[in-house]
């Protein structure tokens, strides 16, 4: 597939601003200087990127609990994002939604969300949206392998197949759901294997390869563009941390967890663009020291920045 | 004044929305061209706008209410057609969770002006399952604005708002309305009714009955009885109970001194224990009595006619109600 080079420096820099995102969070909440719950995306950057290298500015997506890469990816700002989990006026969501709420309608994020296929009809209703309105925007509904059995999967996929909407469910499945094997909870080896009871097409990615998602999605883009209806698309990838900061993670092996290191999605995005002659090794180690300098900016900004007034808590309840 | 059916107010209340704004549509389970909705009340709009703005769905509560929920952040104004309030548990998350929280959490970035029609209520023998009102329950989830008609008039105006309004709205259809003969007047040109605006269905001195939906009817029935006997009723009709015209509940009580709260809701939890509660709180020195709430009891609703009978309050259990603090 032929992608730009600009687009290709970019997805890179994407991946390394999810990893350095993740990794400050993870050091930032260890210290306490984070409140709440933060379920981070290390090991899956090349998911959220490639999935959403494909899209415009105005199309949607929906996240999930795991969202601060999907957001990244959808062209969220990493100080933007710090504030909103320090819990400051300057986050994207003025404090009041946190690390698994965010949103912006800007760029198309209609929001992380707290509740496990949660965005699953979300998502159908603003690809409905466009089609009503007569516009070619397509939903990106991200959802985990533990969302697809859910109730909430199957009225979705069924309804959006039925109409024909322009929609990509995009299916990370990393194994795990919270603490269970997806083995133990699906009887197929492959969840995009589902698609076939909704009769729409199914595929199964590598996904720590951030160039075969971009594919993947690109066609599925295309054909929700052209109204003929969702895909499934599901990438296998792995997630490097316990489901959430303080997960004791007693049920991922060690040789499991070293096998996907092995697989690393940003160090074999690296090596790829330096071997395609994208980026010469001078150039991609300069992009790493831009992407840790943001996020130490991005720390100070959200440090700096002031907490809401105690009385916004009673803002923004009805319109 | 010409007469119409509860249910033509609601389709002509759907119909002139519907012609004003393009950005509305309906969607929900058997609302096309067979049925028009399972008690009629979305009759010949499909033939008038078509499958697309009026769109029947698959029996999916959850796509149906999320996918408005969608719709909606993203620039249309839907109605999600929901069936009977009894189904709403399906979509309990889309509900409690994304419909009433994505704005606050987003902070305040959304509008969510998503209508929820239900029917809801018993009366009609039609069991557990069918016959609830669950107002009380949905009055403790912020966000949510809730409107309980009573007569054809107030229905057309509240459901013309409820459309308009940028909130999620959930409109509750009384199935005993829906399915009579009675016509009522309404007016032919157009009107709206605001939302938080309660009405007094009948002025009086001695006592005040705050009724909601069907027992609206029972309590000026019972008003009717009591006057022959020298008390005075005043029946107040909130129409919405989010939000709740509190004032004047409070400065019809400032007048009679005496409370009565008339809801076809379980006594515990119900609209009722909050009306109570706020009379406690912000009117306690108005009282020259104990309030009276004149509720359901704690069952579901039961099925055969002779104990829905029992269980729904009437007219006797008010004016007995009325009798102790008279």
């Amino acid at each position: 597939m032929d992608i730009p080079k600009e687009k290709m420096i970019d997805m890179y820099r994407k991946m390394l601003r999810i990893r350095g995102f993740e990794e400050r969070t993870r050091k930032e909440f260890a210290a306490g200087n984070i409140p709440g719950f933060v379920h981070l995306y290390s090991g899956e950057e090349a998911t959220a990127v490639g999935a959403c290298g494909p899209l415009r500015n105005d199309d949607y997506i929906t996240s999930t609990h795991r969202g601060h890469g999907h957001l990244i990816a959808k062209g969220g700002r990493s100080d933007r994002m710090m504030a909103e989990l320090y819990g400051k006026k300057t986050g994207y969501n003025k404090g009041k939604g946190g690390s698994m709420h965010i949103a912006e309608m800007e760029l198309g994020i209609l929001g992380a969300n707290g509740v496990v296929g949660g965005g699953i009809p979300i998502a159908g209703g603003a690809a409905l949206s466009a089609k009503m309105r007569g516009t070619d925007q397509v939903a990106v509904c991200f959802l985990g392998d533990g969302a697809t059995n859910t109730s909430r999967f199957h009225e979705g996929v069924n309804l959006a197949a039925c109409w024909k909407l322009p929609i990509v469910y995009l299916i990370e499945n990393n194994m795990y759901a919270e603490c269970t094997h997806v083995s133990r909870v699906c009887n197929l080896p492959n969840i995009a294997d589902r698609a076939c009871a909704y009769g729409i097409p199914g595929v199964t990615v590598d996904g720590n390869d951030v160039l075969a998602v971009y594919e993947a999605v690109a066609e599925a883009v295309a054909r929700a563009r052209k109204g003929e209806g969702p895909t499934l698309v599901e990438t296998k990838t792995y997630r490097y941390h316990g489901h959430f900061e303080g997960d004791p993670c007693n049920y991922q092996p060690e040789e499991e967890m070293a096998e996907w290191k092995k697989k690393d999605p940003i160090v074999r995005y690296r090596k790829q663009l330096i071997d395609m002659g994208v980026l010469t090794e001078e150039e991609a180690t300069k992009i790493e020291q831009e992407i840790d300098q943001e996020i130490d900016e991005a720390v100070k900004f959200a440090e700096e920045s002031p907490y809401p007034a105690p009385e916004e808590a009673l803002e923004d309840v009805y319109a | 004044m010409r007469k119409i059916s509860f249910k033509q107010a609601i389709i002509e209340a759907y119909d002139e929305e519907l012609a004003r704004d393009p950005t509305v549509f309906i969607m929900g389970e058997d609302i096309g061209k067979y049925w028009g909705g399972a008690q009629g009340d979305l009759q010949g709009l499909q033939e008038k706008y078509g499958p697309e703005r009026i769109r029947e769905t698959p029996i999916s509560e959850t796509a149906i209410l999320g996918g408005a929920i969608g719709a909606a952040v993203t620039g249309l104004r839907p109605v999600a057609f929901m069936y009977f309030c009894d189904f709403l548990g399906i979509a309990g998350d889309e509900i409690i969770n994304q419909l009433t929280k994505l704005r606050y959490m987003f902070g305040g970035k959304a509008k969510i002006p998503v209508t929820i029609p239900v029917y809801s209520g018993a009366g009609v023998s039609a069991a557990a399952q069918h016959s609830k009102c669950l107002e009380g329950m949905f009055m403790s989830v912020p966000g949510l604005k809730i409107v309980t008609p009573s007569t054809a008039y107030d229905a057309k105006g509240l459901l013309k708002s409820a459309i308009r309004d940028d909130n999620p709205v959930m409109f509750f259809e009384r199935t005993v309305f829906n399915l009579s003969r009675n016509k009522s007047e309404v007016p032919e040109e157009e009107y709206t009714i605001p939302l938080g605006k309660a009405d007094v269905k009948r002025k009086g001195s001695d006592v005040t009955v705050v009724a909601i939906g069907t027992m609206v009817h029972r309590a000026l029935a019972a008003a009717a009885t009591l006057e022959k006997k020298g008390i005075s009723v005043e029946v107040i009709d909130p129409r919405t109970l989010v939000p709740l015209d509190k004032q004047a509940i409070l400065d019809s009580v400032k007048k009679t001194g005496r409370l009565a709260i008339m809801d076809e809701e379980p006594k515990t939890g119900s609209a009722a224990a909050e009306i109570a509660a706020i009379v406690c709180e912000e009117g306690f020195d108005l009282l020259k009595a104990p309030i009276q709430r004149v509720c359901a009891p704690d069952t579901p609703v039961p099925f055969s006619p002779v104990l829905e009978k029992f269980w729904m309050p009437d007219e006797e259990n008010l004016i007995s109600a009325i009798e102790k603090i008279t």
